[in-house]
């Protein structure tokens, strides 16, 4: 169940909230959809949804086109909306049994899927509460269940861990995991670990506009910087800046050396190297070589919320 | 299911839903406690004072009782779920608005109609009583009903402007009131125009059928009152789309 979107455009009044973004989402695939907030991510997918229309461009789910096809599209898709919208007044399975019915759910079919869902999602302990009466995390469940009930073949997830207590986030996780294998899923956060853990494919907007595309890995290797290793060592010297510095400046591929303080005998130094090198080993002979104890020696490459954080903010300063 | 099946099925739901919703909260007890009550207040002034064998009183203020408790059933349909959000998840499932507002408009007319069924137990205990005329029951029955319904339908398009329930509220208190007022206030119209503003009055086509004549032309009316309001609705719903 592919989904392309082809040079959406969205306005709000004057206001552009999706300026011309195009992708591709393939079946089976897990897309995260990145951006700080008011990037556009929930736009996008209001407008897949067949909730929005959107000014300037199209938008097809499996070769039907949300203008032409928007019930069809809707049957196909299970959403879950931002602030997942609930009916407080109704218990968690007359809720599965309305929305699931708006599907053409019916009879034992229902049934089943109600229950399916409710262990799925673990709802079993709450399933005859009123949903008013539900912690945020089984809120949230709620409606990734009312999501999923007529076994949709795309799900669309805006935001589906916010406001989830960190153990009920690595659950909703696997469970996007384990969906995506045979689901297509696109799903927003603006949490960076997030994207690492689940998803294929990361589209990082902002400003309406991609600035970004691209497996995790990938989005890694393109933006790398310069990597940096952390060394502590002991070494008895009375001139650490003296006797250890300039041997660390010695090494290939080590563009910069900063000394980072001592305690005693213990000594830092950053290590800012070349792109896709790595000194470690050179290091460690270093060390044996001189008598120094390593205590600390750690590559560490550009994360995704350093690129994340370097591909929104310089679009700002451009405007 | 053929093509005509998926529409009355979700409208069905939609209205299964909304007719629950009305007896799981207090809504549905207190409006028709409210109407039984000050129904029953008129009845027996009829019976007991007048000594008359009639359910005239009946007839004559239980239309100034809907005009207050109609726009309060029909304040929170839309309003409602444009407010808390769940209009989005209504309109990303495979559901056509006009569905929604008919399923939404039957469950506040059938609460109306259920709210009105107990006065048939004044006409049991009239009909024991003395000799009373069936023609203007009927009338009055068939008239009542057709008014709650361009009430309902009304204060649904109120309800489906805003997401304020009380605007929707005052608002739907407007629309069917000016309704209600418009053969009431022919004095101040052009001459060339009063029989069309009498025409538009619910009040006018009510007292025809109420006297226990069954007019088509008075159908046709509330008919089309009640799909124009529903109309509307329906587009006011679209209206994310514009």
């Amino acid at each position: 169940m592919a989904i392309a979107v082809r040079n959406l455009t969205k306005f709000y009044g004057q206001e552009k909230a999706v300026d011309d973004i195009s992708f591709d989402v393939r079946t089976g695939e897990i897309l995260g959809f990145l951006g700080p907030n008011g990037a556009g991510k929930t736009t996008t997918m209001k407008i897949v949804t067949c909730y929005l229309p959107p000014n300037a461009g199209t938008v097809t789910v499996d070769d039907l086109n949300i203008a032409d096809h928007s019930l069809d599209v809707r049957r196909k898709i299970g959403y879950l909306a931002e602030h997942n919208p609930l009916y407080l007044d109704m218990n968690v399975i007359e809720y599965l049994a309305y929305t699931g019915s708006l599907h053409g759910l019916e009879n034992s079919g229902l049934r089943g899927r109600i229950k399916d869902m409710v262990e799925l999602c673990g709802l079993g302990d709450v399933r005859h509460k009123d949903i008013g009466e539900l912690s945020k995390g089984y809120r949230q469940r709620v409606g990734l269940a009312q999501a999923m009930i007529h076994d949709p073949d795309v799900l669309i997830l805006d935001e589906p861990t916010s406001g989830l207590d960190p153990n009920q986030i690595v659950e909703i996780r696997s469970l996007i995991r384990h969906l995506g294998r045979q689901k297509t899923v696109i799903f927003s956060t603006h949490i960076l670990s997030e994207v690492q853990a689940t998803c294929d494919r990361v589209i990082i907007i902002n400003e309406g506009r991609i600035v970004a595309d691209g497996t995790p890995e990938q989005l890694q290797s393109d933006f790398r910087g310069s990597e940096t290793v952390t060394v502590e060592l002991k070494a008895k010297t009375s001139d650490a800046m003296q006797d250890l510095f300039p041997k660390f400046r010695s090494i290939e591929n080590v563009e910069k050396a900063e000394y980072t303080g001592a305690h005693g005998d213990t000594h830092g130094f950053t290590l800012h190297t070349v792109k896709g090198s790595d000194v470690r080993e050179q290091i460690f002979r270093l060390a044996v070589v001189q008598g120094w104890t390593l205590l600390e020696l750690s590559r560490r490459i550009t994360s995704l919320e350093e690129i994340f954080h370097k591909l929104t903010t310089i679009d700002d300063h451009k405007n | 299911m053929t093509p005509i099946q998926v529409p009355l099925r979700n409208t069905g739901i939609i209205f299964r839903k909304e007719l629950r919703s009305y007896f799981n909260s207090p809504v549905a007890y207190v409006v028709i406690v409210v109407f039984l009550a000050i129904i029953g207040y008129f009845h027996t002034n009829n019976l007991f004072l007048m000594n008359i064998a009639s359910m005239r009183l009946t007839f004559e203020f239980a239309p100034l009782v809907f005009l207050f408790i109609i726009p309060a059933i029909t304040m929170r349909l839309i309003s409602e779920e444009r407010k808390s959000g769940t209009l989005e998840l209504l309109s990303t499932k495979p559901l056509r608005d006009v569905e929604v507002v008919a399923g939404k408009f039957l469950a506040a007319w059938v609460l109306v109609g259920i709210t009105l069924a107990p006065t048939l137990v004044y006409y049991v205990t009239i009909a024991f009583l003395g000799d009373i005329d069936n023609g203007p029951v009927i009338g009055g029955y068939v008239g009542l009903f057709l008014v709650s319904g361009v009430y309902v339908s009304v204060g649904l398009l109120a309800s489906s402007l805003t997401e304020n329930q009380i605007v929707a509220f005052i608002f739907g208190f407007l629309l069917c009131f000016a309704f209600f007022m418009l053969d009431k206030v022919l004095v101040y119209v052009p001459s060339f125009m009063t029989s069309v503003v009498e025409y538009l009055g619910t009040d006018f086509h009510y007292q025809n059928i109420a006297r226990g004549v069954i007019d088509s032309r008075d159908i046709v009316y509330f008919l089309s009152v009640i799909g124009l309001s529903l109309s509307l609705s329906v587009i006011s719903l679209e209206r994310r789309q514009w």
